[in-house]
């Protein structure tokens, strides 16, 4: 497991570098002078522009800029935006609020969906399946936007149960519907899987003799069978942080959380390269990671596959 | 049924002071493409202390009816249309899902033949075994943990202590069936239904786990339902055996009796097919064609198609399960003409 561990991790390295190089090269070679429009209708002062060309190795190749990028991020230097800000200090403030609407998010998925699926998968054919069914191709099919206006405007304007948007303070009862709105498509496809999954291993060898032990159905079913069902799930659950928290920009935009999806999506605009870069290779190691721990629980989950 | 009269059954559903019986079962599976007629009035019993083999081919709803004592058939599609299966003379189709339940694992436990996809494959062979005296008993993880080491011992497997916490794809097919045999053991049950247990091992393993069993069920003096396939497995192991063909019993005798003159054509082929030494080098004989149809089974005698003694009377009336004295039955309507003939 140790030596198992230890290679994932080293394998980590060169898909580090391959992902951020090329997300810094494609950020960086957005054609175009990088000082037009930043200093209003006069232009950039010279010695600005050259302090700032010097910061970024502008004049160099792109393998200079991304080596001396790198070094200064190993060094926890984020770089500075073209305003002069700390680009760390923006992704301090906006990274919090992204994981917590993220975590919020996985939850409901993983409560909503896995809960709808169990049932469904025992009880197929019946009136739940088909409203889980029909339900969840609804959400797929809906795109987040219209989801997320939609529940926005019924419950926070027009019934007023909510507030239409979150606070400074994010706190978790606010969080409650923009996490199920980016949730909810990822959420529709868990609650799939776990009902396919139920239902494959329902009728399983193991279950039927976990029967005939005498167990009680809710021991047979809650061990016997979750355990088994858990693994595709799971993997589903794991891989989808990384994606949520990439994919909230829709979801902040509307809810008014700021986050990185806004964070980004304003970088992109006022082609703020360095704070683009250092967002998404944060973004590119919550991935790295979370691929990882989802690996490791796959062991942890079923004895079968053995690290060696 | 009127035509169900074997040993043991008197028909009335009166308790009869049996361990476990099975009376007129009849059990059908509907599917999309119509009605199975899987179980059609088998009647079999099995006392404390006795082994029953119950022999039949693929289909012949050996397995079924097993599943249907234990109450794990699947349904939908399989569905009971008849009969009684009692306990104690307590009709077991009658009670809760709770009791019966409580009757599984303690009552009526069960072998299964693929010990690989019968135990769960996420959970260490000991928890499975443990699982058992914990919910069941309510005994604490380290006394079940004890219970369950000493459960492994007794069906000889090597380091026990150390084999708790292998998962079952660590086990070689014997020492899993054998895992299977303790895990079945652990309740100290009344009835074993051992459903052909050594179909997927070895041919030397098959031997070592037959005479494990034979030795706990004599150990235990429990009632032992071992259903096979294999004349040549229960020879040995076996008290009495019951031949099914189609979902029915068409012979039941003892097993010296059986093997000696049996009573049903069908039998007859069966003992004629064990390839013998001194036959070598010849083709093998075999029953001709192919098991019924049990969506369309033939009327009459269900095995007339392939008789080789089929009369007209066979295709018009089903033969009933008729006593030849001597606790063996059988379903032919020229029984007592295969008994007498030398």
């Amino acid at each position: 497991m140790g030596r198992y561990l230890l290679r994932r991790l080293l394998q980590l390295v060169p898909v580090f570098i391959g992902t951020t190089f090329l997300i810094y090269w494609l950020v960086w070679s957005v054609p175009g002078d990088p000082f037009a429009g930043k200093c209003g209708d006069r232009g950039c002062p010279p010695n600005y522009r050259a302090m700032m060309t010097e910061k970024y190795h502008l004049d160099d190749s792109i393998w200079v800029q991304y080596a001396s990028y790198m070094k200064n991020l190993f060094q926890g230097d984020f770089g500075i935006t073209f305003g002069g800000r700390e680009i760390s200090d923006i992704i301090a403030t906006s990274y919090p609020n992204t994981l917590k609407l993220a975590v919020v998010a996985l939850a409901i998925e993983a409560i909503i969906g896995l809960g709808a699926g169990v049932l469904t998968g025992l009880r197929r054919n019946g009136f739940l399946d088909n409203l889980v069914l029909i339900s969840t191709l609804f959400l797929i099919a809906l795109p987040v936007f219209v989801i997320g206006f939609v529940l926005q405007w019924l419950l926070g304007v027009k019934w007023g149960i909510v507030n239409p948007t979150v606070s400074n303070e994010m706190r978790f009862s606010e969080l409650i519907v923009p996490g199920f709105v980016l949730g909810s498509a990822s959420m529709a496809y868990i609650a799939r899987v776990a009902r396919t999954s139920i239902a494959e291993n329902r009728r399983a060898d193991y279950v039927r003799t976990a029967i005939a032990k005498g167990l009680p159905m809710r021991r047979v079913v809650g061990v016997h069978l979750l355990r088994n069902s858990l693994i595709p799930v799971v993997t589903l659950l794991g891989t989808d942080l990384g994606a949520l928290m990439g994919g909230a920009i829709v979801t902040e935009g509307i809810f008014g959380i700021n986050g990185i999806g806004r964070q980004v999506l304003r970088a992109i605009v006022t082609k703020e390269s360095a704070t683009v870069v250092g967002i998404v290779v944060v973004l590119v190691l919550v991935y790295l990671v979370m691929n990882l721990l989802v690996d490791l629980l796959y062991a942890a989950l079923d004895p079968r596959i053995r690290y060696e | 049924m009127s035509e169900q009269s074997a040993p043991g059954a008197d028909g009335s559903g009166r308790p009869s002071g049996r361990l476990l019986e099975v009376d007129g079962l009849r059990v059908e599976f509907r599917t999309r493409d119509g009605v199975a007629k899987v179980i059609n009035g088998v009647t079999y019993h099995v006392d404390a202390g006795e082994t029953l083999a119950v022999l039949g081919e693929s289909g012949s709803g050996k397995s079924v009816t097993a599943q249907t004592i234990m109450g794990i058939l699947d349904t939908p599609p399989g569905f009971v249309t008849g009969g009684q299966v009692r306990f104690h003379g307590k009709d077991m189709l009658k009670m809760s899902a709770e009791q019966r339940r409580r009757i599984r694992g303690e009552g009526i436990a069960m072998i299964f033949q693929d010990s690989l996809s019968a135990l769960n494959p996420v959970f260490t062979v000991g928890f499975q075994i443990a699982e058992q005296f914990r919910i069941r008993r309510g005994l604490s993880r380290s006394d079940a943990k004890k219970r369950a080491i000493e459960m492994l011992d007794q069906v000889k497997i090597p380091n026990a202590k150390g084999r708790y916490s292998n998962y079952p794809h660590q086990f070689s097919g014997g020492m899993r069936q054998r895992a299977m045999i303790a895990m079945s053991l652990a309740l100290d049950p009344e009835v074993l239904i051992a459903d052909e247990p050594t179909t997927a091992l070895d041919v030397t393993v098959q031997a070592q786990i037959m005479d494990l069993l034979g030795e706990l069920q004599r150990e235990r003096q429990m009632g032992m339902i071992l259903i096979t396939h294999d004349l040549g497995v229960v020879a040995d192991v076996a008290d009495r055996i019951a031949v099914m063909y189609a979902g029915r019993i068409v012979e039941e005798a003892d097993v010296y009796d059986l093997y000696a003159k049996p009573a049903h054509p069908y039998t007859l082929g069966l003992l004629n097919s064990i390839p013998r030494m001194d036959e070598k080098g010849q083709e093998l004989r075999t029953i001709k064609g192919l098991p019924p149809n049990l969506m369309n089974i033939p009327p009459g005698c269900a095995f007339n198609p392939r008789c080789p003694m089929a009369q007209p009377v066979c295709r018009e009336k089903v033969p009933p399960l008729l006593q030849l004295g001597r606790g063996r039955a059988s379903a032919c309507h020229f029984a007592e003409e295969l008994v007498n003939r030398d």
